[in-house]
């Protein structure tokens, strides 16, 4: 609570008359989140937190109301920390076209630079979840091996054996996790956006995080091995299934066609 | 065709002749005219054609050949972990690569030259093999009866009963055996499957980092997987007893829960269910955050950690039993006794 | 060797060689027989090749497999060569299978060759069944090959699933989990068939092994044997073949074994061998070190078995959650109904040949294959089969149809167990009208001629298309097909007077019969007579 109380005196706080019940939600996180970076180099900080808000009151505060209370449109941005602000606006996913049961990703339409300036006015409303630094969640050095079984564990139920992604209920989806940023997997594990369910700091530590990127990034990268040939999607058995009648199978038909047909005919002279 | 005089149905095709036979109508201008004259091909009739053909069938000889040295070149030369990049295949193992396109190609050169040699070298003129019955003539069929029936006769199989009776009785009995032998292959069902490893006490370890799970750990929204205190992946029954014992932890506003037993069973919305579907014992954990729903990835049966993970969609028949939790004096996580119901799949005995 | 004598002349070699083996095998009768042999060559006859062909590959690849294979479940740490697995706890199985696969040269392109050929094989076989069944070469006197061929291709599906469980994978495992929990469903017995199969709680140390000797003796052994009795009857039985100009069904008109076929069909194995090596070359197939070792309490999303499961993977999918609990008993509907109709699909097919024959009544033997236009109703029947099995195939995978399609789950389950019951309706419907129209496509054709493409103006200025008649082989090709008569139920009353009971049996034979062979069933093929008037008479442009 002192971490709280701490909190309080922010400059902006004052401003802020929600901020009280805010805080007092984002209060479990507090109690085992990192929360001290928030004040480092206050002025750049309170600068980045005046020009987030302008781009939130143009950007989001439709949905997520003006003062990220949320709405019927979206919900409240309290407590979801800049770490879910990077992700969901890294990569396109906000600003939505249209609320939903689930946000695709887009093309990212802010820079890296507005989307901190966004994710430092959200935290400002709550504490919670950190955009993580380049040594947090850089694969190098990290442990395959435990990361392929914790991946197993954690992860494979909803984005497959190599992250290609798959089907939840009425239309959902896991998204594949080709391609996608080391920072952005490790966020996503944090904060756990929309339907995903967050694994926490405190049930899968940082380094654990670190060996799972690097497993995805092992198995699912732009150098990935797949040193039997084609990958076919990476989906099991219903693109081997396919593979063999439309390939296998048609190529063997094809070829029995010309076995059998008949050679053609001299022509009558 | 004798078999036609079995026919005794009146709706059977009337134009036998025509469909069955070669017998030529005149009048008929549907008549089957017979095998059309053969036509040769060039090779026939130009030598310079057939020996075109001659050449190719051998360089598909000669490229298998070819192949074949550099399967075995291939072999020695690359090593057996080397990846290189090659398009459109991606990042292959070179070796696994070129042995598989070098044997294919001294494979399908072989049969490629054999068929171009039947093709266009051998004979194309088609010829007619006449068919035969298969069922045999009544004077076959005759003589087969009578011999078995003198066969039977001489055997006394019919008259003596008492060792026609008693023959049976052996025959049918000597099976037994095997099948009694078959008894060892496993244990009898008893209580096995009613019980886990869980017991009241026991914490509730993270399957992560190995350590016992704390309340303040499990946060609204995540997800954390747990197994029996004293299970170890190194352990001889690990397998078997995680098939069992693997938990889901999920917390859940206790104002969200809508079951009474769900709330009660849990540490301040902290919910401990069996990761085992209920339908055919697949791990089920795909678990959305936002609607508390779980639905299992193998058969879409999808439950509701809300409302005392009852099934809402597809093909599992019962809820999935909840572990009751508290915390034990050091503040961890503890399970307050087993499951009160079977997990997994159901089954004739479960009730 | 007395005739060579006789001659006074020296036999070569192979001449003495085949003498040596006559004396004792009598191969020269069997060579009389069947030397110059007369083989039928059509593409589709070289289906079951096909399917030959690759169960030999799988045997060649299976043999060199077991060389490296460790069929254990005790666990072991990998240390082997692909890194993202090093230090995991796997069965010895996985660990051999990863051996294989990365440290054993040549052994990855095997065991590619091996799962590819097995994929193949088992759609060679539906296929090949299709085209038998299509053209109905299952009739008398070959109903027997049909069950031979039915039970190699169930046989195959076992064979297929055991050997794919056998490395302990994630994906595999969970499909041996599936097969566990639905032994469980069976009432009364169910756990104790499920504690003797994996000799105690699942998934214990026992399956592998188990299956092992299940997957590479047992089930092939007798697939073996049924193969070669399936090639016997083919050989016996001679080929059938198509309606055509010298073509009847007294004879079989082709290429003689010898050379012709025999260069044919062995030039067709390197021919199937060389390209599914090449697929093999190219595709990965079952990468298990994606998808890692098996643990009861890790799975994967997507996770079906093998194509050729996949339709009992569908009857699971969308089977609604039934369960009834009486007395302390639970009765499993929700696994068990699907487990019943699991075989009722595949049997469904099996069992179609005797159903025509008996509806039919034909005693003859058929030898001559029916164009599937021209006969709607069985025809039909295939389609509407083909679609059930689809649909199933389809509930199989409905994860990913709804991840690529953009769809629900929810709302593909639904949209199958509705299909499930009309789809093979609406097939069949379908089917029978396109049959017909086909027949009346024929029928003009042979009665006046093919639309030639010339516009004609007649005096009186009206344009009409010049159709040139069809030379006699194609009118007999066209007209050579078999009609056959509705069957009735005789007099219900004989000479004397006396009233003869009509047996249920007897009033449906009749109904399916009508059904068959009554109006609007079949478009009656056009008669000599219809030709004649037509051709002769002027003016009828």
């Amino acid at each position: 609570m002192k971490k709280l109380s701490a909190r309080r005196r922010h400059p902006l706080a004052a401003v802020v008359v929600l901020l009280l019940a805010l805080a007092a939600t984002g209060g479990l996180y507090t109690a085992f989140a990192p929360a001290g970076k928030a004040q480092a180099d206050e002025t750049a900080q309170s600068l980045a937190i005046e020009e987030g808000k302008k781009l939130y009151s143009v950007g989001c505060a439709s949905c997520h109301g003006t003062g990220g209370q949320g709405s019927s449109d979206g919900p409240s941005l309290v407590g979801v920390g800049s770490a879910a602000v990077d992700f969901q606006v890294g990569t396109g996913r906000m600003p939505a076209m249209a609320p939903g049961a689930q946000v695709p990703k887009k093309k990212v339409i802010y820079s890296q630079k507005e989307i901190d300036q966004l994710a430092a006015y959200v935290a400002s409303l709550g504490a919670g979840p950190i955009t993580p630094t380049a040594k947090q969640y850089s694969p190098a050095g990290a442990d395959i091996a435990k990361g392929g079984d914790l991946f197993r564990t954690n992860c494979t139920q909803c984005h497959n054996f190599t992250g290609e992604g798959g089907a939840l209920t009425h239309g959902k989806t896991a998204p594949s996790l080709e391609g996608v940023d080391p920072k952005h997997i490790y966020e996503a594990m944090q904060t756990g956006p929309q339907n995903m369910p967050s694994f926490p700091d405190s049930t899968m530590p940082e380094q654990q995080k670190r060996d799972i990127i690097a497993y995805v990034k092992a198995v699912n990268g732009e150098e990935s091995a797949s040193p039997g040939g084609l990958k076919l999607g990476g989906l099991g058995p219903v693109s081997e299934g396919l593979f063999a009648w439309i390939f296998g199978l048609g190529a063997l038909i094809a070829v029995a066609v010309w076995v059998a047909a008949h050679t053609a005919k001299a022509k009558k002279s | 065709m004798s078999s036609q005089e079995e026919i005794p149905e009146e709706n059977l095709p009337s134009e036998q002749g025509a469909a069955h036979g070669a017998v030529e109508r005149t009048d008929d201008p549907f008549a089957d005219p017979g095998l059309p004259a053969h036509r040769p091909r060039v090779q026939d009739i130009d030598e310079r054609a057939a020996k075109r053909s001659e050449r190719a069938v051998a360089f598909l000889f000669t490229l298998s050949m070819v192949a074949t040295v550099a399967f075995i070149a291939s072999f020695v030369a690359f090593p057996v972990d080397k990846i290189v990049f090659i398009f459109p295949f991606g990042h292959v193992s070179i070796l696994h690569f070129s042995l598989g396109l070098t044997l294919g190609i001294a494979l399908f050169c072989i049969g490629a030259g054999a068929v171009h040699w039947a093709r266009t070298l051998m004979s194309d003129v088609e010829t007619a093999d006449d068919r035969h019955p298969i069922e045999a003539t009544p004077e076959v069929k005759a003589k087969v009866l009578e011999d078995f029936a003198i066969g039977a006769a001489e055997s006394g199989f019919g008259r003596r009963k008492l060792i026609r009776n008693t023959m049976f009785g052996a025959l049918a009995l000597v099976p037994l055996s095997g099948v009694v032998l078959l008894r060892d292959l496993g244990p009898l069902p008893e209580k096995k499957l009613r019980t886990t490893m869980w017991r009241k006490g026991k914490q509730l370890i993270n399957m992560n980092t190995n350590e016992p799970l704390r309340p303040e750990d499990v946060v609204v929204g995540s997800l954390t997987f747990a197994m029996p205190e004293g299970l170890d992946q190194h352990s001889e029954d690990f397998q078997k007893q995680i098939a069992k014992a693997a938990l889901m932890i999920v917390r859940i506003q206790p104002d969200e829960i809508k079951d009474k037993r769900e709330l009660e069973w849990s540490h301040q919305g902290i919910v401990a269910y069996s990761k085992i579907c209920t339908h055919v014992g697949c791990p089920i954990s795909l678990y959305e955050q936002q609607t508390h729903h779980v639905l299992c990835p193998c058969h879409q049966s999808t439950f509701d950690l809300s409302d005392g993970a009852r099934v809402i969609f597809g093909p599992a028949g019962h809820a999935l039993p909840q572990l009751r939790i508290g915390v034990n004096a050091e503040g961890n996580l503890e399970a307050l006794g087993d499951f009160d119901e079977p997990v997994g799949p159901a089954f004739w005995e479960r009730g | 060797m007395s005739t060579a004598d006789d001659k006074n002349r020296k036999a070569p070699a192979g001449e003495r060689v085949a003498d040596w083996a006559d004396g004792r095998l009598g191969i020269y009768g069997l060579a009389k027989a069947n030397m110059r042999k007369i083989f039928p060559d059509h593409w589709s006859f070289m289906l079951g090749e096909i399917a030959l062909y690759s169960f030999i590959i799988i045997i060649l690849t299976g043999v060199y497999l077991t060389l490296f294979f460790h069929p254990s479940m005790n666990e072991v740490e990998y240390h082997g060569g692909y890194v993202p697995l090093q230090g995991v706890m796997m069965s010895e199985a996985f660990a051999s299978t990863l051996d294989i696969s990365f440290d054993v040269r040549g052994g990855l392109l095997i065991r590619q060759i091996h799962h590819w050929a097995a994929l193949i094989f088992l759609a060679a076989m539906l296929v090949h069944m299709m085209r038998v069944f299509f053209t109905g070469a299952f009739r008398k006197p070959r109903e027997i090959n049909w069950l031979f061929g039915f039970l190699l291709f169930v046989l195959g599906m076992f064979t297929g699933f055991t050997g794919y469980s056998l490395p302990d994978d994630l994906l595999s495992g969970t499909g041996v989990r599936f097969m566990q929990g639905a032994v469980l469903s069976v009432p009364v017995v169910g756990t104790y068939l499920s504690m003797f199969l994996f000799g105690g709680e699942f998934p214990g140390g026992d399956f592998v092994a188990r299956f092992y000797s299940v997957h590479i003796l047992l089930l092939p052994g007798i697939m073996l044997g049924l193969v070669v009795a399936h090639l016997i009857l083919v050989f016996y039985h001679k080929h059938t073949q198509f309606a055509g100009p010298g073509r009847t069904n007294r004879n079989v008109v082709g290429m003689p074994l010898l050379p012709v076929y025999m260069a044919k069909a062995g030039g067709f194995f390197f021919l199937v061998f060389g390209l599914i090596v090449i697929v093999s070359a190219i595709a990965t197939i079952n990468p298990i070190w994606s998808i890692g070792p098996y643990r009861p309490d890790q799975v994967s999303t997507g996770a079906q078995p093998d194509w050729y499961m996949g339709f009992s993977e569908g009857l699971i999918r969308v089977m609604p959650g039934w369960e009834i609990n009486f007395a302390g008993h639970t009765l499993v509907l929700g696994v068990f109904i699907p487990l019943i109709i699991f075989p009722l699909v595949l049997v469904a097919i099996a069992v179609y040949p005797f159903v025509e024959s008996w509806v039919t009544g034909d005693k003859r033997e058929h030898h001559i294959l029916d164009r599937p236009r021209n006969a709607p109703t069985r025809t039909a029947f295939g389609v509407a089969w083909l679609t059930w099995y689809f649909v199933l195939l389809v509930g199989g995978g409905n994860d990913l149809w709804a991840t690529h399609f953009h769809l629900s789950i929810n709302a593909i389950t639904w949209f199958v167990r509705v299909a499930f019951f009309a789809g093979p309706v609406i097939a069949f419907i379908v089917t029978k009208r396109i049959c017909l129209g086909l027949q009346r496509r024929d029928a003009e054709k042979v009665l006046h001629g093919r639309e030639s493409g010339v516009i004609k103006r007649l005096p009186h200025g009206e344009f009409v298309e010049v159709h040139t008649p069809l030379e006699q082989g194609d009118l007999h090709k066209l007209t050579a097909h078999e009609q056959y008569k509705p069957a009735e139920i005789g007099p219900t009353v004989d000479e004397n007077g006396v009233e003869r009971k009509v047996s249920p049996g007897e009033k449906l034979r009749a109904k399916l019969s009508e059904g068959y062979y009554g109006e609007g069933s079949q478009i009656p093929k056009p008669t000599a007579e219809e030709y004649k008037e037509i051709t002769s008479g002027h003016g009828h442009h």
